[in-house]
């Protein structure tokens, strides 16, 4: 038989494959992010009408809108499996790590097409400064690879609860409050004018939050899988 | 050569023993029958015995010749068919069987596929989401996911649930040739199915 370890991508990439096709055919997750976002930021741009806001609530806003949308979407990848019975089977046959790191690769793609989609119109609506739209985009691939990496594994923790729905925004709050902070601290800078040179702390912090979760939640999900 | 070794298992849920002290010793070419009533536990000591639920005595050994097989790698050595294992349903039966393959790190061809869609009596169905399935059909499936990874162990739940007279037949003769070849555990109270295996071990 050949190294499991050795298989480790290929079969990552089994499942990340696999999770694509399940979403094409039947779009939960993408739907309930894209409208629960599109939905936010029109009644935002009608909330403001011609008022306009300060750069500084406008970073806020941004990250707030991007939390609620990746909440109602980002569960779905473990609870989908609860749901539909085939748990057991993929707990049984699959490995945790190409599991967890397949479900990851899935959920830093939903976030970053959501992110395709919204940015703009966010920045259109909304009348946002976009001279600094380099360092904005450093922010948000690091905000979306934190965020994906943490609640991954706040997914799987909560896809065998009952109230899936609400725990997951309840464990996922506390945990993604240091970066939503920072990401909106950095947000702000940048959006009144600042380069990276002046967020350069940020991005450490962003750099290592990224690292310790995604890292983290690879280490611990055996655990949640297993168990 | 694989052994599967259980001693002094006992299992309870929510205050209630489901069963207590059940000891095993299997090798490869060994087949045991689980029976008893409803209730008796049956596919809980099933899930016990494939890892998928701790007991709360006891100890599950899975080994190759002497070597203790890791639990991930024994989810790669593994075949499973119960009622309650669900496949993808809006992926199709070859799309199925070549997810599950690709989880056991074992490669699978085309042809392998078409050869063992024939085998459970599926063939020119592997392209048909398997939501478009009748019940007995996701059952010849589950067969087909199950033998497609080429398991040395093999756990049958009721094996012929949901199944017509010629899907009956077609699981008798797969019991029939993969026994000699792997540990197969089957968990039934019909007696025609708890006669194929050698060994029978009474719950409840």
């Amino acid at each position: 038989m050949p190294s499991r370890r050795a298989n480790l991508v290929s079969r990552a990439l089994a499942v990340l494959a696999k999770d694509i096709r399940l979403e094409l055919r039947n779009r939960y997750a993408l739907n309930a992010i894209l409208m629960f976002g599109i939905t936010t930021l029109t009644v935002v741009s009608f909330a403001l009408g011609q008022s306009g806001l300060k750069p500084s609530v406008l970073g806020a806003l941004y990250w707030i809108v991007l939390f609620f949308s990746a909440m109602s979407g980002l569960a779905h990848v473990f609870i989908r499996e609860e749901e539909a019975g085939t748990a057991l089977l993929l707990r049984l046959k699959g490995d945790p790590d190409p599991v967890f790191l397949g479900k990851l690769m899935f959920n830093v793609l939903l976030l970053t097409l959501m992110t395709i989609v919204v940015t703009p119109i966010f920045f259109a609506f909304t009348d946002t400064p976009s001279d600094n739209i380099g360092e904005f985009t450093v922010l948000i691939v690091l905000g979306l690879i934190g965020l994906s990496g943490a609640t991954t594994l706040v997914a799987a923790i909560i896809a065998r609860a009952s109230s899936r729905g609400a725990l997951f925004a309840v464990l996922s709050f506390p945990v993604l409050m240091p970066l939503l902070l920072v990401l909106v601290k950095a947000s702000q800078k940048v959006l009144i004018g600042s380069g990276l040179g002046n967020i350069l702390t940020e991005i450490q912090f962003l750099i290592a939050y990224a690292v310790i979760m995604s890292v983290g939640s690879f280490l611990l999900f055996k655990f949640v899988w297993r168990d | 050569m694989f052994k599967l070794i259980a001693e002094n298992l006992s299992h309870r849920f929510e205050g209630r023993t489901v069963f207590r002290d059940v000891s095993l010793d299997l090798t490869t070419g060994q087949s045991l029958a689980v029976i008893g009533p409803n209730g008796a536990g049956k596919s809980t000591l099933l899930q016990c015995l494939l890892g998928l639920l701790r007991p709360v005595k006891g100890v599950v050994r899975r080994l190759e010749e002497e070597r203790s097989i890791e639990i991930s790698e024994f989810g790669e050595r593994v075949g499973f068919v119960a009622p309650y294992v669900q496949l993808y349903d809006q992926l199709t039966g070859e799309e199925n069987i070549k997810f599950f393959t690709a989880l056991s790190a074992r490669s699978v061809t085309g042809k392998d596929i078409d050869a063992i869609l024939e085998r459970v009596g599926l063939e020119g169905r592997g392209g048909d989401e398997v939501r478009a399935y009748s019940s007995g059909m996701k059952q010849r499936l589950k067969y087909a996911v199950a033998l497609a990874g080429q398991p040395d162990f093999l756990f049958l739940d009721e094996p012929t649930a949901n199944l017509d007279d010629a899907g009956r037949k077609i699981v008798f003769d797969l019991v029939e040739e993969y026994r000699s070849r792997t540990i197969m555990v089957i968990a039934t109270n019909e007696t025609e199915e708890y006669r194929l295996a050698e060994q029978t071990c009474q719950l409840g």
